[in-house]
């Protein structure tokens, strides 16, 4: 049962190292071949002792970590590795019922979470977004995709050299969107990081704004540069490239 | 274990071994007390009499010389119950008394002395030795005086003493391990009652109730109160069991819809393209399963009351304005209009939750909502050049002590007789069974308003439904 995210096709360039932290063998094995199945290097740790030991002497991009383990928890994993100076990202997932997880887990030094049961897709745009490999042009003041320009300092979007006037979410939206250029951003990751929420919306209210914003800024435009990815989300990227 | 064992290990027996011992050791020391006490008074009562006879035979001497002295002797030695009397020459011969021998010694030391003694009448070898307290004067002229006094009346009060410490000492402990054993027994018997119930409850039968006698004593209150305890956990688990049953119903229907799609995928030879249209398809069926899933979990989370511990100060209108933001271009693909009218009113609670909970609110008016007929229309007697009210209109506003949030939509609202039962888990109202969703929206919006010490109201906007949220101000803590 792999899934093929279509979200995988702009990644295969890259590959990330990622240590997989989880003591469900049947989840840990699926993990493991989905991320190799799209390119990445997945080990494997199936207790909090041995994951903590690979954590410090493996050079990982990127650590999922199971909140409940064996022998030591996954907050335990993590604020271990950062007082020892070690600033790997990490995601934590967790199993439901759990109060509060995200503030305990964000909190312990986590650096993003996600409530089981979650689908691949999110868990790997996730884990691509916080991948030190793709960190590029977080702190630039001007993104640009293709000839789509934004400017963080003055807030001013060109597509080539017209202006293109956004509403000031639609502004935040699009400058996630291109700070994470070439990366899926699920609808999720849209709703906690451009809204700050973090529920679970019944309705496609994302897609709506996407669409709104899409209007903008390629309406009219020959090459395409936000898409849509089934199953997964959106990404925004140069159509060609 | 055995039945004894099990007795003596009981706190009641325990207790009892600790006030035996302790009884038995103020018993005994009263006894003791009193014991030594009187011994002391009869020595010294013994002390008054030798002196006050000796100092009497002393005059007697001085006056009459040693014939009178003698004189006396004699004459007091003949009474009955007698005191010990001699009287020795320098050379340690008796010249007068009442006693036939003496511990060796005894008459050359002046003094106080406790000796064996025999009389001059019983003197013979079968007759014991009695004991005597005895003192020893020395008079002028060489000669010896010995005043006595038995000592039996001491020997025996304290032999009364000590047997009535050893008798009362056996009495206690008798006592105490019967009374002991059979409070014990009582407790254990009663105790025994109450572990059998809770063992048949545990073995699954959750309306056993346990026995609660008439008394009114400790053991009556716990087992009152376990009694109350296990009414809760009875309600609850009804109430889990209810939850459950529908989560079973309605998960089944998508995971059967999930497993047959799949299965008509793998029966038939299609193309990839179908083959992945089917995957996406069954992709999306399980989203839709996590989502419910995620609110299920939501709810329940809520409803436990564990969401307290994030709670923080916030301010009402903004919560109203951003579900707004966040809504409004949806509404408006509907061809609906969202407005919100929002004046500042704090509110202690969990903001994400309160969020999510308008945000229900909010689709469910998108889902159901209708666009308010134009004002012409409503005017039957003429136009009126009343601007058009938005079709869905978002309200944050302090009432008294409450916040209220709420959403007001011209759809076709909900039946009085259907309010109650639309805000329970998964139940969509025939109406809206058409319609996607999980049937959580209100569930949700209900514990929410629970968690914060309030309500969920519905009521009939005519037309249209009007749901809100009120929220004391002061909130939980």
């Amino acid at each position: 049962m792999v899934l093929e995210s279509p979200a995988t096709q702009s990644q295969t360039e890259s590959h990330m190292r990622l240590l997989i932290v989880e003591d469900d063998r049947e989840s840990a094995d699926y993990l493991v071949k989905a991320f190799r199945e799209v390119g990445h290097v997945a080990d494997l740790a199936s207790d909090g002792e041995e994951g903590l030991a690979l954590a410090e002497s493996g050079e990982y991009d990127v650590l999922v970590i199971d909140r409940m383990l064996p022998k030591r928890d996954g907050l335990s994993i993590i604020g271990t590795l950062r007082a020892k100076g070690n600033h790997t990202p990490a995601l934590i997932l967790s199993a439901p019922g759990q109060v509060d997880d995200r503030i305990k887990g964000l909190r312990a030094g986590g650096d993003d979470y996600l409530p089981k049961p979650y689908s691949f897709a999110e868990l790997l745009a996730r884990v691509e977004v916080l991948s030190r490999r793709h960190g590029g042009p977080s702190e630039e003041t001007t993104y640009r995709v293709g000839d789509l320009e934004l400017d963080r300092l003055s807030h001013q979007v060109k597509r080539g050299s017209t202006e293109i006037t956004l509403q000031p979410r639609e502004f935040r939206l699009l400058e996630y969107l291109m700070k994470h250029a070439g990366q899926v951003v699920t609808r999720t990751m849209l709703l906690e990081n451009v809204w700050d929420y973090h529920f679970d919306p019944q309705t496609n209210v994302i897609d709506v704004h996407i669409s709104r914003l899409r209007s903008k800024i390629d309406k009219g435009q020959e090459r395409p540069l936000l898409h849509t990815i089934r199953g997964a989300g959106y990404m925004i990227r140069d159509g060609i490239r | 274990m055995t039945a004894f064992g099990k007795l003596i290990r009981t706190t009641a027996f325990r207790l009892t071994l600790v006030y035996l011992f302790l009884f038995a050791l103020f018993a005994a020391s009263l006894l003791g007390y009193f014991a030594w006490n009187t011994r002391r008074m009869i020595t010294e009562q013994i002390a008054d009499t030798v002196n006050s006879e000796l100092s009497e035979l002393n005059e007697q001497y001085t006056r009459g010389g040693l014939r009178g002295l003698v004189t006396a002797v004699e004459g007091r030695a003949l009474r009955p119950g007698a005191n010990l009397y001699l009287v020795t020459t320098p050379q340690g011969q008796g010249v007068a008394g009442n006693v036939a021998s003496l511990a060796p010694g005894v008459m050359d030391r002046p003094g106080w002395a406790e000796t064996f003694y025999k009389r001059l009448e019983e003197n013979d070898a079968t007759t014991r030795n009695h004991f005597a307290l005895v003192k020893v004067a020395q008079l002028s002229g060489g000669f010896r005086i010995l005043v006595g006094r038995d000592l039996e009346e001491r020997r025996r009060l304290f032999g009364i003493v000590a047997r009535a410490a050893q008798w009362s000492v056996l009495i206690v402990i008798v006592l105490g391990l019967g009374g002991g054993v059979f409070v014990a027994r009582r407790v254990l018997r009663r105790i025994d009652a109450i572990t059998g119930t809770t063992q048949r409850i545990m073995a699954g039968d959750l309306s056993e109730r346990l026995p609660v006698g008439r008394s009114g004593d400790e053991l009556d209150r716990l087992a009152e109160n376990l009694n109350m305890m296990l009414e809760r956990i009875e309600a609850l688990m009804v109430g889990l069991k209810e939850v459950s049953d529908n989560i079973a119903h309605d998960l089944r229907t998508p995971l059967t819809r999930l497993r047959n799609r799949a299965e008509e995928a793998l029966a038939q030879s299609g193309s990839e393209t179908e083959y992945r249209a089917a995957l996406e398809r069954t992709i999306d069926e399980s989203d839709g399963l996590i989502r419910t899933f995620n609110a299920l979990l939501m709810i329940a989370r809520a409803e436990s009351g564990q969401a307290r511990d994030n709670m923080t100060d916030f301010d009402a209108a903004d919560v109203a304005q951003g579900i707004q933001e966040l809504y409004e271009p949806l509404a408006e693909d509907k061809g609906l209009t969202l407005a919100v009218a929002a004046e500042s009113a704090k509110i202690h609670g969990n903001r994400e939750l309160v969020s999510q909970a308008l945000a229900n609110l909010v689709e469910n008016a998108i889902k159901y909502g209708q666009p308010v007929a134009t004002p012409l229309e409503m005017a039957a007697d003429g136009p009126v050049n009343a601007a058009k009210p938005p079709d869905i209109l978002i309200e944050a506003r302090r009432e008294g002590s409450d916040v209220l949030l709420s959403v007001t939509d011209h759809g076709p609202g909900i039946p009085e007789p259907d309010r109650q039962r639309a805000v329970e888990r998964f139940v969509r109202l025939e109406a809206s069974r058409t319609q996607p969703g999980s049937g959580l929206g209100l569930s949700l919006a209900s514990a929410v308003a629970t968690l914060h010490g309030g309500d969920l109201r519905l009521a009939d906007s005519q037309p249209g439904l009007r749901v809100t949220l009120v929220i004391p101000s002061r909130g939980v803590e």
